[in-house]
Protein backbone atom coordinates (compact mmCIF):
# COMPACT_ATOMS: atom_id res chain seq x y z
CA UNK A 1 0.00 0.00 0.00
CA UNK A 2 0.71 3.45 -1.04
CA UNK A 3 1.48 5.83 1.98
CA UNK A 4 0.53 9.53 1.54
CA UNK A 5 2.14 11.67 4.19
CA UNK A 6 0.92 15.46 4.94
CA UNK A 7 3.35 17.62 6.09
CA UNK A 8 3.44 21.44 7.21
CA UNK A 9 6.69 24.07 8.02
CA UNK A 10 6.18 25.61 10.68
CA UNK A 11 8.31 27.67 13.68
CA UNK A 12 10.54 25.77 15.18
CA UNK A 13 9.08 24.32 18.06
CA UNK A 14 12.00 25.50 20.60
CA UNK A 15 11.73 29.42 19.56
CA UNK A 16 9.45 31.68 21.70
CA UNK A 17 6.95 34.02 19.44
CA UNK A 18 6.98 37.33 19.59
CA UNK A 19 4.26 39.48 18.16
CA UNK A 20 4.62 42.68 16.14
CA UNK A 21 5.11 45.63 17.54
CA UNK A 22 2.13 46.92 14.98
CA UNK A 23 -0.26 43.76 16.30
CA UNK A 24 -0.68 42.36 12.89
CA UNK A 25 1.10 39.42 13.53
CA UNK A 26 3.53 36.98 15.05
CA UNK A 27 7.23 38.34 14.11
CA UNK A 28 8.79 35.12 11.80
CA UNK A 29 11.53 37.21 10.54
CA UNK A 30 14.97 35.26 10.82
CA UNK A 31 13.17 32.55 12.82
CA UNK A 32 14.27 28.98 12.62
CA UNK A 33 11.39 26.73 10.64
CA UNK A 34 10.97 23.04 10.96
CA UNK A 35 8.44 20.72 10.20
CA UNK A 36 5.69 20.41 12.58
CA UNK A 37 6.67 17.79 15.42
CA UNK A 38 3.58 15.86 14.80
CA UNK A 39 4.13 15.62 11.02
CA UNK A 40 7.72 14.20 11.74
CA UNK A 41 6.20 11.91 13.81
CA UNK A 42 3.23 11.04 10.76
CA UNK A 43 6.69 10.62 8.60
CA UNK A 44 8.17 8.77 11.00
CA UNK A 45 5.31 6.01 11.41
CA UNK A 46 4.80 5.88 7.63
CA UNK A 47 8.61 5.03 6.98
CA UNK A 48 8.45 2.62 9.37
CA UNK A 49 5.41 0.87 8.01
CA UNK A 50 7.43 0.47 4.86
CA UNK A 51 10.81 -1.13 6.58
CA UNK A 52 8.11 -3.95 7.92
CA UNK A 53 7.12 -4.28 4.43
CA UNK A 54 3.41 -2.90 4.82
CA UNK A 55 3.82 -0.21 3.02
CA UNK A 56 5.13 -0.02 -0.70
CA UNK A 57 5.92 3.66 -0.95
CA UNK A 58 5.71 6.78 1.27
CA UNK A 59 5.03 10.29 -0.71
CA UNK A 60 5.50 13.49 1.25
CA UNK A 61 3.37 16.21 1.03
CA UNK A 62 3.11 19.87 1.31
CA UNK A 63 1.14 22.55 1.04
CA UNK A 64 2.56 26.14 1.02
CA UNK A 65 5.47 28.61 -0.62
CA UNK A 66 8.57 27.04 -2.49
CA UNK A 67 10.30 27.55 0.93
CA UNK A 68 8.21 24.38 2.36
CA UNK A 69 10.95 22.41 0.06
CA UNK A 70 13.58 22.35 2.88
CA UNK A 71 10.73 20.41 4.99
CA UNK A 72 9.69 17.90 2.29
CA UNK A 73 13.46 17.66 1.87
CA UNK A 74 13.39 16.70 5.25
CA UNK A 75 11.11 14.36 4.93
CA UNK A 76 13.16 12.89 1.96
CA UNK A 77 15.91 12.06 4.15
CA UNK A 78 13.89 10.73 6.70
CA UNK A 79 13.30 7.75 4.02
CA UNK A 80 9.97 9.05 2.20
CA UNK A 81 10.48 7.95 -1.42
CA UNK A 82 9.43 11.51 -3.32
CA UNK A 83 7.94 14.29 -2.57
CA UNK A 84 5.10 17.04 -3.74
CA UNK A 85 4.74 20.33 -2.93
CA UNK A 86 1.66 22.06 -3.75
CA UNK A 87 2.86 25.47 -4.35
CA UNK A 88 0.37 28.73 -2.47
CA UNK A 89 1.06 32.04 -1.60
CA UNK A 90 1.70 32.26 1.84
CA UNK A 91 -0.38 28.98 3.81
CA UNK A 92 -3.56 28.53 3.22
CA UNK A 93 -6.78 28.25 5.64
CA UNK A 94 -7.20 24.09 6.53
CA UNK A 95 -10.35 23.88 3.94
CA UNK A 96 -8.15 24.74 1.13
CA UNK A 97 -5.31 22.51 2.66
CA UNK A 98 -7.67 19.80 2.95
CA UNK A 99 -8.91 20.36 -0.75
CA UNK A 100 -5.84 20.40 -2.23
CA UNK A 101 -4.71 17.25 -0.27
CA UNK A 102 -7.94 15.52 -2.05
CA UNK A 103 -6.29 16.66 -4.86
CA UNK A 104 -3.31 15.02 -4.97
CA UNK A 105 -5.19 11.91 -2.83
CA UNK A 106 -7.23 11.51 -5.94
CA UNK A 107 -4.36 11.36 -8.23
CA UNK A 108 -2.00 8.85 -5.49
CA UNK A 109 -4.48 6.88 -4.88
CA UNK A 110 -3.02 5.88 -1.70
CA UNK A 111 -4.02 3.22 1.09
CA UNK A 112 -3.08 5.30 4.22
CA UNK A 113 -3.13 9.49 4.74
CA UNK A 114 -1.15 10.39 7.56
CA UNK A 115 -0.99 13.63 9.24
CA UNK A 116 0.36 15.22 12.64
CA UNK A 117 -2.96 15.98 14.94
CA UNK A 118 -2.25 20.18 14.69
CA UNK A 119 0.26 22.51 13.90
CA UNK A 120 1.86 23.70 16.36
CA UNK A 121 1.77 27.37 14.97
CA UNK A 122 -1.87 27.74 14.60
CA UNK A 123 -3.30 25.31 16.96
CA UNK A 124 -6.03 24.63 14.85
CA UNK A 125 -6.13 20.86 14.91
CA UNK A 126 -8.79 20.50 11.57
CA UNK A 127 -6.89 19.45 8.76
CA UNK A 128 -6.71 15.68 8.55
CA UNK A 129 -10.67 15.74 9.80
CA UNK A 130 -11.23 17.89 6.95
CA UNK A 131 -9.84 15.96 4.52
CA UNK A 132 -11.19 12.67 6.13
CA UNK A 133 -14.73 14.06 5.28
CA UNK A 134 -13.87 15.45 1.77
CA UNK A 135 -12.60 12.04 1.10
CA UNK A 136 -15.12 10.18 2.61
CA UNK A 137 -12.93 8.64 4.57
CA UNK A 138 -12.62 6.69 8.19
CA UNK A 139 -10.11 9.13 10.60
CA UNK A 140 -8.34 7.84 13.49
CA UNK A 141 -7.31 11.02 15.22
CA UNK A 142 -4.75 11.55 17.67
CA UNK A 143 -3.67 7.76 17.29
CA UNK A 144 -0.98 6.34 20.01
CA UNK A 145 -0.98 3.02 18.00
CA UNK A 146 -1.62 2.32 14.33
CA UNK A 147 -2.11 -1.42 12.98
CA UNK A 148 -2.90 -2.63 9.45
CA UNK A 149 -4.48 -5.85 8.99
CA UNK A 150 -5.49 -6.16 5.71
CA UNK A 151 -7.82 -3.67 4.71
CA UNK A 152 -8.63 -2.23 8.27
CA UNK A 153 -6.52 -0.29 10.19
CA UNK A 154 -6.83 -0.32 13.95
CA UNK A 155 -6.10 2.42 15.13
CA UNK A 156 -5.83 3.05 18.96
CA UNK A 157 -6.78 7.11 19.73
CA UNK A 158 -5.73 9.05 23.04
CA UNK A 159 -9.23 10.83 24.26
CA UNK A 160 -10.11 12.39 27.25
CA UNK A 161 -10.87 10.15 29.27
CA UNK A 162 -8.11 7.33 28.22
CA UNK A 163 -7.80 5.06 25.00
CA UNK A 164 -10.19 4.43 22.53
CA UNK A 165 -9.83 2.01 19.83
CA UNK A 166 -11.55 1.95 16.27
CA UNK A 167 -11.33 0.05 12.86
CA UNK A 168 -11.40 1.55 10.07
CA UNK A 169 -11.67 0.69 6.57
CA UNK A 170 -8.61 1.39 4.22
CA UNK A 171 -7.89 3.91 2.67
CA UNK A 172 -7.99 5.56 5.52
CA UNK A 173 -6.63 8.88 7.72
CA UNK A 174 -4.78 9.15 10.73
CA UNK A 175 -3.52 11.67 13.01
CA UNK A 176 -0.61 11.66 15.28
CA UNK A 177 -0.44 12.09 18.61
CA UNK A 178 2.99 12.71 20.76
CA UNK A 179 3.42 8.67 21.67
CA UNK A 180 2.33 7.04 18.41
CA UNK A 181 6.51 7.15 18.15
CA UNK A 182 9.70 8.67 18.72
CA UNK A 183 11.02 9.92 15.49
CA UNK A 184 14.37 9.43 14.21
CA UNK A 185 17.26 11.86 13.23
CA UNK A 186 18.16 12.11 9.40
CA UNK A 187 21.89 11.19 8.92
CA UNK A 188 24.46 13.05 6.92
CA UNK A 189 24.46 10.23 4.02
CA UNK A 190 20.83 10.34 4.12
CA UNK A 191 20.57 14.10 3.71
CA UNK A 192 23.02 13.87 0.83
CA UNK A 193 20.74 10.87 -0.66
CA UNK A 194 17.75 13.11 -0.24
CA UNK A 195 18.61 15.60 -2.85
CA UNK A 196 18.47 13.50 -5.73
CA UNK A 197 15.08 11.89 -4.88
CA UNK A 198 11.97 13.54 -7.31
CA UNK A 199 9.96 16.53 -5.59
CA UNK A 200 7.56 17.48 -7.40
CA UNK A 201 5.85 20.82 -7.87
CA UNK A 202 1.97 21.57 -8.14
CA UNK A 203 -0.26 24.11 -8.09
CA UNK A 204 -3.78 24.96 -6.96
CA UNK A 205 -5.11 25.44 -10.70
CA UNK A 206 -3.41 21.88 -11.86
CA UNK A 207 -5.38 20.24 -8.76
CA UNK A 208 -8.74 22.61 -9.67
CA UNK A 209 -9.10 23.94 -6.59
CA UNK A 210 -9.61 27.69 -5.67
CA UNK A 211 -7.81 29.12 -2.91
CA UNK A 212 -10.08 31.28 -0.41
CA UNK A 213 -9.71 32.54 2.77
CA UNK A 214 -12.90 33.04 4.91
CA UNK A 215 -11.01 33.69 8.22
CA UNK A 216 -9.60 37.48 9.31
CA UNK A 217 -7.12 37.81 11.42
CA UNK A 218 -8.01 41.04 12.53
CA UNK A 219 -5.24 41.92 15.54
CA UNK A 220 -2.62 39.88 17.56
CA UNK A 221 -1.51 40.51 20.84
CA UNK A 222 0.58 38.97 23.52
CA UNK A 223 -1.34 36.62 26.60
CA UNK A 224 -1.99 38.60 29.50
CA UNK A 225 1.20 38.45 31.57
CA UNK A 226 1.29 36.57 34.80
CA UNK A 227 2.66 38.49 37.87
CA UNK A 228 5.92 36.95 38.82
CA UNK A 229 5.40 35.40 42.22
CA UNK A 230 7.35 34.81 45.45
CA UNK A 231 9.78 32.59 46.68
CA UNK A 232 8.58 30.96 50.13
CA UNK A 233 11.48 29.14 51.92
CA UNK A 234 9.44 26.13 53.75
CA UNK A 235 6.40 24.38 53.18
CA UNK A 236 4.85 25.96 56.41
CA UNK A 237 5.48 29.19 54.53
CA UNK A 238 3.84 27.90 51.68
CA UNK A 239 0.26 26.56 53.35
CA UNK A 240 0.41 29.58 55.68
CA UNK A 241 0.06 31.81 52.22
CA UNK A 242 -2.21 29.39 50.56
CA UNK A 243 -4.17 29.55 53.73
CA UNK A 244 -4.22 33.22 54.99
CA UNK A 245 -3.09 35.25 51.49
CA UNK A 246 -4.86 33.29 48.66
CA UNK A 247 -7.24 31.60 50.77
CA UNK A 248 -7.48 28.94 48.21
CA UNK A 249 -7.09 26.18 50.83
CA UNK B 1 -28.78 34.66 15.49
CA UNK B 2 -29.62 30.89 16.21
CA UNK B 3 -27.06 28.60 17.30
CA UNK B 4 -26.68 24.60 17.31
CA UNK B 5 -24.62 23.43 20.65
CA UNK B 6 -23.60 19.98 20.08
CA UNK B 7 -23.63 18.76 23.95
CA UNK B 8 -20.72 16.63 25.23
CA UNK B 9 -21.54 13.33 26.94
CA UNK B 10 -21.85 9.85 27.28
CA UNK B 11 -25.28 8.74 27.06
CA UNK B 12 -25.88 8.79 30.85
CA UNK B 13 -25.16 12.46 31.50
CA UNK B 14 -23.96 15.99 30.14
CA UNK B 15 -20.32 16.69 31.11
CA UNK B 16 -20.01 19.37 32.66
CA UNK B 17 -18.00 21.27 29.63
CA UNK B 18 -21.17 21.54 28.30
CA UNK B 19 -22.18 24.43 30.70
CA UNK B 20 -19.17 26.72 29.74
CA UNK B 21 -20.21 26.08 25.65
CA UNK B 22 -23.75 26.84 26.53
CA UNK B 23 -22.08 30.21 28.71
CA UNK B 24 -20.50 30.64 24.86
CA UNK B 25 -23.58 30.35 22.95
CA UNK B 26 -25.07 32.79 25.51
CA UNK B 27 -22.26 35.55 24.81
CA UNK B 28 -22.83 35.12 21.45
CA UNK B 29 -26.84 36.07 21.79
CA UNK B 30 -30.11 34.21 19.49
CA UNK B 31 -31.80 31.15 20.05
CA UNK B 32 -29.72 28.15 21.37
CA UNK B 33 -30.88 24.30 20.21
CA UNK B 34 -28.98 21.60 21.53
CA UNK B 35 -27.93 18.38 19.87
CA UNK B 36 -27.59 14.97 21.59
CA UNK B 37 -26.41 12.38 19.63
CA UNK B 38 -25.44 8.82 20.83
CA UNK B 39 -26.97 5.73 21.91
CA UNK B 40 -29.30 5.04 24.46
CA UNK B 41 -28.65 9.01 24.86
CA UNK B 42 -32.10 9.61 26.09
CA UNK B 43 -30.74 10.89 29.87
CA UNK B 44 -28.62 13.18 28.24
CA UNK B 45 -31.17 14.55 26.31
CA UNK B 46 -33.24 14.89 29.32
CA UNK B 47 -30.51 16.18 31.38
CA UNK B 48 -30.01 19.06 27.76
CA UNK B 49 -33.63 20.10 28.49
CA UNK B 50 -33.09 21.47 31.61
CA UNK B 51 -30.46 23.79 30.42
CA UNK B 52 -31.07 27.41 30.99
CA UNK B 53 -32.31 29.27 27.97
CA UNK B 54 -32.59 26.11 25.82
CA UNK B 55 -35.43 26.25 23.52
CA UNK B 56 -35.24 23.16 21.94
CA UNK B 57 -33.56 19.81 22.27
CA UNK B 58 -32.87 17.24 18.96
CA UNK B 59 -31.74 13.88 20.24
CA UNK B 60 -30.63 11.42 17.37
CA UNK B 61 -30.57 8.33 19.32
CA UNK B 62 -29.39 5.53 17.08
CA UNK B 63 -26.64 2.73 17.41
CA UNK B 64 -24.99 4.09 14.83
CA UNK B 65 -24.09 6.99 16.66
CA UNK B 66 -22.92 4.83 19.61
CA UNK B 67 -19.76 5.95 20.68
CA UNK B 68 -20.31 9.27 18.55
CA UNK B 69 -17.94 7.84 15.75
CA UNK B 70 -17.32 11.32 13.55
CA UNK B 71 -17.72 9.13 10.75
CA UNK B 72 -21.48 9.13 11.09
CA UNK B 73 -22.05 11.96 13.70
CA UNK B 74 -20.48 14.97 11.70
CA UNK B 75 -23.24 14.04 8.64
CA UNK B 76 -25.95 14.14 10.89
CA UNK B 77 -24.68 17.46 12.88
CA UNK B 78 -24.23 18.98 9.22
CA UNK B 79 -27.71 18.02 8.50
CA UNK B 80 -28.87 19.50 11.68
CA UNK B 81 -26.73 22.94 11.49
CA UNK B 82 -29.38 23.73 8.38
CA UNK B 83 -30.87 27.16 9.06
CA UNK B 84 -28.19 27.72 12.22
CA UNK B 85 -25.76 30.38 12.43
CA UNK B 86 -23.39 28.79 14.37
CA UNK B 87 -22.86 25.50 15.54
CA UNK B 88 -20.57 25.02 18.92
CA UNK B 89 -19.39 22.80 20.49
CA UNK B 90 -16.41 22.07 23.37
CA UNK B 91 -12.56 22.07 22.42
CA UNK B 92 -12.32 18.47 23.83
CA UNK B 93 -11.05 15.44 22.20
CA UNK B 94 -14.79 14.59 20.85
CA UNK B 95 -15.44 18.50 20.00
CA UNK B 96 -11.64 18.36 17.99
CA UNK B 97 -12.19 14.69 16.26
CA UNK B 98 -16.09 15.86 14.61
CA UNK B 99 -16.14 19.90 14.35
CA UNK B 100 -13.65 19.79 11.45
CA UNK B 101 -15.87 17.30 9.81
CA UNK B 102 -19.21 19.20 10.33
CA UNK B 103 -16.99 21.85 8.91
CA UNK B 104 -15.88 20.39 5.75
CA UNK B 105 -19.32 18.97 4.85
CA UNK B 106 -20.64 22.57 5.10
CA UNK B 107 -17.86 23.93 3.07
CA UNK B 108 -16.56 26.26 5.38
CA UNK B 109 -13.59 27.03 7.75
CA UNK B 110 -13.43 26.81 11.56
CA UNK B 111 -12.58 28.78 14.54
CA UNK B 112 -10.85 26.47 17.04
CA UNK B 113 -10.81 27.11 20.71
CA UNK B 114 -12.31 30.22 21.31
CA UNK B 115 -11.14 32.19 24.69
CA UNK B 116 -13.43 34.85 24.21
CA UNK B 117 -16.65 35.97 21.85
CA UNK B 118 -16.40 39.63 20.36
CA UNK B 119 -19.33 39.68 18.51
CA UNK B 120 -21.60 37.34 16.40
CA UNK B 121 -18.13 36.78 13.79
CA UNK B 122 -15.41 37.94 15.94
CA UNK B 123 -13.64 35.71 18.46
CA UNK B 124 -10.52 35.56 20.37
CA UNK B 125 -8.36 32.32 19.94
CA UNK B 126 -5.26 31.48 21.61
CA UNK B 127 -2.40 30.11 18.75
CA UNK B 128 1.46 29.56 18.93
CA UNK B 129 1.38 27.43 22.17
CA UNK B 130 -0.93 30.43 23.78
CA UNK B 131 1.96 32.74 22.77
CA UNK B 132 -0.24 34.98 21.19
CA UNK B 133 -3.98 35.54 21.39
CA UNK B 134 -5.91 36.65 17.58
CA UNK B 135 -9.04 37.77 16.93
CA UNK B 136 -10.05 36.12 14.07
CA UNK B 137 -13.50 37.40 12.17
CA UNK B 138 -15.23 34.46 9.93
CA UNK B 139 -17.00 35.21 6.81
CA UNK B 140 -18.57 31.92 6.74
CA UNK B 141 -22.33 31.55 6.12
CA UNK B 142 -22.23 28.89 9.21
CA UNK B 143 -19.54 29.90 11.83
CA UNK B 144 -18.34 26.25 13.26
CA UNK B 145 -16.71 26.95 16.00
CA UNK B 146 -15.57 25.00 19.13
CA UNK B 147 -14.73 26.45 22.62
CA UNK B 148 -11.98 26.40 25.84
CA UNK B 149 -14.19 25.54 27.94
CA UNK B 150 -12.30 27.76 31.13
CA UNK B 151 -13.14 30.17 29.44
CA UNK B 152 -16.13 30.70 30.06
CA UNK B 153 -18.00 30.01 33.46
CA UNK B 154 -20.04 27.63 33.38
CA UNK B 155 -23.79 28.05 33.22
CA UNK B 156 -26.19 26.57 36.25
CA UNK B 157 -27.52 22.99 35.24
CA UNK B 158 -31.13 23.51 35.49
CA UNK B 159 -33.81 26.35 35.23
CA UNK B 160 -34.69 25.57 31.75
CA UNK B 161 -37.72 23.14 30.17
CA UNK B 162 -37.66 22.88 26.27
CA UNK B 163 -38.98 20.04 24.54
CA UNK B 164 -37.25 17.13 23.13
CA UNK B 165 -37.25 16.04 19.63
CA UNK B 166 -36.24 12.87 18.30
CA UNK B 167 -33.95 12.68 14.76
CA UNK B 168 -34.97 10.04 12.98
CA UNK B 169 -32.18 9.73 10.41
CA UNK B 170 -29.62 7.63 10.80
CA UNK B 171 -26.37 8.15 8.86
CA UNK B 172 -24.05 4.92 8.64
CA UNK B 173 -21.05 6.26 6.66
CA UNK B 174 -19.71 2.57 6.90
CA UNK B 175 -15.72 3.17 7.15
CA UNK B 176 -15.38 2.96 10.54
CA UNK B 177 -16.52 1.00 14.02
CA UNK B 178 -15.30 1.08 17.44
CA UNK B 179 -13.20 -1.73 18.81
CA UNK B 180 -12.72 -1.13 22.77
CA UNK B 181 -11.84 1.55 24.97
CA UNK B 182 -9.57 2.02 28.20
CA UNK B 183 -11.37 4.67 30.34
CA UNK B 184 -9.49 5.40 33.42
CA UNK B 185 -11.64 5.38 36.19
CA UNK B 186 -10.99 7.93 39.27
CA UNK B 187 -12.25 8.45 42.00
CA UNK B 188 -11.18 11.80 41.99
CA UNK B 189 -12.97 15.12 40.71
CA UNK B 190 -12.16 15.27 36.48
CA UNK B 191 -9.17 16.77 35.93
CA UNK B 192 -10.54 19.64 33.21
CA UNK B 193 -13.53 20.49 35.94
CA UNK B 194 -11.27 20.27 39.52
CA UNK B 195 -10.70 23.46 41.65
CA UNK B 196 -7.52 22.05 42.40
CA UNK B 197 -5.22 20.35 40.32
CA UNK B 198 -1.58 18.38 41.37
CA UNK B 199 0.28 17.47 39.19
CA UNK B 200 3.67 15.66 38.43
CA UNK B 201 6.66 15.90 36.09
CA UNK B 202 9.57 13.80 35.19
CA UNK B 203 11.08 14.82 38.69
CA UNK B 204 8.70 12.40 40.41
CA UNK B 205 11.34 9.84 39.02
CA UNK B 206 8.76 6.97 38.77
CA UNK B 207 5.19 5.90 38.79
CA UNK B 208 5.36 4.29 41.95
CA UNK B 209 6.31 7.39 43.59
CA UNK B 210 3.15 9.51 42.24
CA UNK B 211 1.67 7.85 45.66
CA UNK B 212 2.88 10.84 47.01
CA UNK B 213 0.93 13.54 45.22
CA UNK B 214 -2.23 11.57 45.67
CA UNK B 215 -1.86 12.26 49.50
CA UNK B 216 -2.01 15.81 48.47
CA UNK B 217 -4.61 15.25 45.97
CA UNK B 218 -6.78 13.35 48.43
CA UNK B 219 -6.54 16.40 50.98
CA UNK B 220 -7.30 18.31 48.72
CA UNK B 221 -10.02 17.13 46.54
CA UNK B 222 -7.96 17.53 43.87
CA UNK B 223 -7.10 15.83 40.44
CA UNK B 224 -4.16 14.45 39.62
CA UNK B 225 -2.48 15.82 36.27
CA UNK B 226 0.96 15.30 34.61
CA UNK B 227 3.78 16.69 32.18
CA UNK B 228 4.38 15.08 28.58
CA UNK B 229 7.45 14.14 29.69
CA UNK B 230 5.85 12.24 32.79
CA UNK B 231 3.15 10.41 30.38
CA UNK B 232 5.83 9.69 27.70
CA UNK B 233 8.55 7.71 30.66
CA UNK B 234 4.97 5.73 31.24
CA UNK B 235 4.49 6.90 34.87
CA UNK B 236 0.66 7.68 34.24
CA UNK B 237 -1.81 6.86 31.58
CA UNK B 238 -2.72 9.83 28.71
CA UNK B 239 -5.04 11.52 29.68
CA UNK B 240 -3.77 13.29 32.43
CA UNK B 241 -1.09 15.01 30.52
CA UNK B 242 -2.23 19.15 30.83
CA UNK B 243 0.04 21.02 27.74
CA UNK B 244 -0.42 22.49 24.49
CA UNK B 245 -1.76 18.59 23.39
CA UNK B 246 -2.82 17.58 26.18
CA UNK B 247 -6.03 19.21 28.77
CA UNK B 248 -6.16 22.38 28.93
CA UNK B 249 -6.88 23.32 33.00
CA UNK B 250 -7.48 26.12 34.47
CA UNK B 251 -8.44 25.75 38.54
CA UNK B 252 -8.12 27.57 41.27
CA UNK B 253 -5.10 26.19 42.56
CA UNK B 254 -2.49 24.23 40.59
CA UNK B 255 0.50 22.91 42.02
CA UNK B 256 3.21 21.49 39.90
CA UNK B 257 5.47 19.25 41.22
CA UNK B 258 9.01 18.31 40.07
CA UNK B 259 7.87 20.30 36.45
CA UNK B 260 9.97 22.27 34.76
CA UNK B 261 7.93 24.41 33.06
CA UNK B 262 8.12 24.21 29.19
CA UNK B 263 5.83 26.46 27.29
CA UNK B 264 3.84 23.50 25.77
CA UNK B 265 3.13 22.89 29.60
CA UNK B 266 2.85 26.27 30.66
CA UNK B 267 -0.09 26.63 28.01
CA UNK B 268 -2.51 24.14 29.72
CA UNK B 269 -2.21 25.35 33.15
CA UNK B 270 -0.90 29.34 32.82
CA UNK B 271 -4.63 30.77 33.57
CA UNK B 272 -4.96 29.08 36.68
CA UNK B 273 -5.54 31.82 39.68
CA UNK B 274 -2.92 30.48 41.82
CA UNK B 275 -0.10 28.63 41.17
CA UNK B 276 2.48 26.83 42.88
CA UNK B 277 5.59 25.46 42.06
CA UNK B 278 8.19 22.96 43.69
CA UNK B 279 11.00 22.13 42.38
CA UNK B 280 14.63 21.24 43.36
CA UNK B 281 16.40 23.94 40.65
CA UNK B 282 15.84 27.44 41.89
CA UNK B 283 16.17 28.47 37.73
CA UNK B 284 13.59 26.31 36.28
CA UNK B 285 11.02 28.16 34.21
CA UNK B 286 8.25 27.44 36.10
CA UNK B 287 9.24 29.59 38.84
CA UNK B 288 8.50 32.92 36.32
CA UNK B 289 4.81 31.73 36.56
CA UNK B 290 4.73 30.71 40.00
CA UNK B 291 2.62 32.40 42.40
CA UNK B 292 4.27 30.69 45.09
CA UNK B 293 7.52 29.05 44.51
CA UNK B 294 9.38 26.27 46.56
CA UNK B 295 13.08 25.28 45.82
CA UNK B 296 13.00 22.11 47.50
CA UNK B 297 13.54 18.36 47.02
CA UNK B 298 9.67 17.12 45.73
CA UNK B 299 10.62 13.75 48.52
CA UNK B 300 10.39 15.78 51.39
CA UNK B 301 8.38 18.68 50.57
CA UNK B 302 5.40 16.56 49.69
CA UNK B 303 5.01 14.46 52.26
CA UNK B 304 5.13 17.71 54.87
CA UNK B 305 2.92 19.62 52.60
CA UNK B 306 0.47 16.40 52.98
CA UNK B 307 0.82 16.67 56.70
CA UNK B 308 0.44 20.34 57.33
CA UNK B 309 -2.85 20.57 55.27
C1 LIG C 1 4.98 19.32 19.88
C2 LIG C 1 5.19 19.24 21.35
C3 LIG C 1 4.08 19.23 22.18
C4 LIG C 1 4.24 19.14 23.57
N1 LIG C 1 3.13 19.14 24.35
C5 LIG C 1 3.28 19.09 25.69
C6 LIG C 1 2.14 19.11 26.56
O1 LIG C 1 0.99 19.17 26.12
N2 LIG C 1 2.36 19.07 27.89
C7 LIG C 1 3.62 19.00 28.45
O2 LIG C 1 3.75 18.97 29.68
N3 LIG C 1 4.69 18.97 27.65
C8 LIG C 1 4.56 19.00 26.29
N4 LIG C 1 5.68 18.93 25.51
C9 LIG C 1 6.98 18.62 26.15
C10 LIG C 1 7.67 19.81 26.78
O3 LIG C 1 8.44 20.48 25.81
C11 LIG C 1 8.61 19.33 27.91
O4 LIG C 1 9.52 18.41 27.38
C12 LIG C 1 7.89 18.67 29.09
O5 LIG C 1 6.83 19.49 29.51
C13 LIG C 1 8.86 18.47 30.22
O6 LIG C 1 8.26 17.79 31.29
P1 LIG C 1 8.81 17.92 32.77
O7 LIG C 1 8.77 19.34 33.17
O8 LIG C 1 8.11 16.93 33.61
O9 LIG C 1 10.29 17.37 32.62
P2 LIG C 1 11.67 18.13 32.73
O10 LIG C 1 11.76 19.28 31.82
O11 LIG C 1 12.71 17.07 32.62
O12 LIG C 1 11.66 18.72 34.20
C14 LIG C 1 11.75 17.95 35.36
C15 LIG C 1 11.88 18.92 36.52
O13 LIG C 1 11.84 18.20 37.73
C16 LIG C 1 12.75 18.80 38.63
N5 LIG C 1 13.14 17.78 39.60
C17 LIG C 1 13.79 16.61 39.37
N6 LIG C 1 13.94 15.92 40.52
C18 LIG C 1 13.38 16.65 41.50
C19 LIG C 1 13.23 16.49 42.91
N7 LIG C 1 13.68 15.38 43.54
N8 LIG C 1 12.61 17.45 43.62
C20 LIG C 1 12.15 18.58 43.01
N9 LIG C 1 12.26 18.79 41.67
C21 LIG C 1 12.87 17.84 40.93
C22 LIG C 1 13.89 19.28 37.78
O14 LIG C 1 14.59 20.34 38.41
C23 LIG C 1 13.17 19.72 36.51
O15 LIG C 1 12.86 21.10 36.56
C24 LIG C 1 5.54 19.04 24.13
C25 LIG C 1 6.65 19.06 23.29
C26 LIG C 1 6.49 19.15 21.92
C27 LIG C 1 7.69 19.17 21.05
Amino acid sequence: MKVLVAIKRVIDYNVKVRVKADNSDVDLTNVKMAVNPFCEIAIEEAVRLKESGQATEVVAVAVGPSQCQEQLRTALALGADRAILVETEGFPQPLSVAKLLKGVYDQEQPGLVIFGKQSIDADNNQTGQMFAALAGLGQGTFASKVEIAGDTVNVTREVDGGLQTVALKAPAVVTTDLRLNEPRYASLPNIMKAKKKPLDTLTPEALGVEVKATIETLRVEPPAERQGGIKVDSVEALVDKLKNEAKVI
Amino acid sequence: MSILLVAEHNDAALNPVTLNVLAAAQAIGGDITVLVAGEGCGAAAEAAAALPGVSKVLCADAAVYGKQLAENVAPLIAEAAAGHSHVLSAHSTNGKNTMPRVAALLDVNMVSDIISVESEDTFKRPFYAGNAIATVKSSDAVKVVTVRHTAFDATPATGGSAAVEALASAHDAGVSSFVNEEIVKLDRPELTAARVVVSGGRGMGSGENFKILEGVADKLNAAMGASRAAVDAGFVPNDMQVGQTGKIVAPELYIAVGISGAIQHLAGMKDSKVIVAINKDEDAPIFQVADYGLVADLFQAVPELEAQI
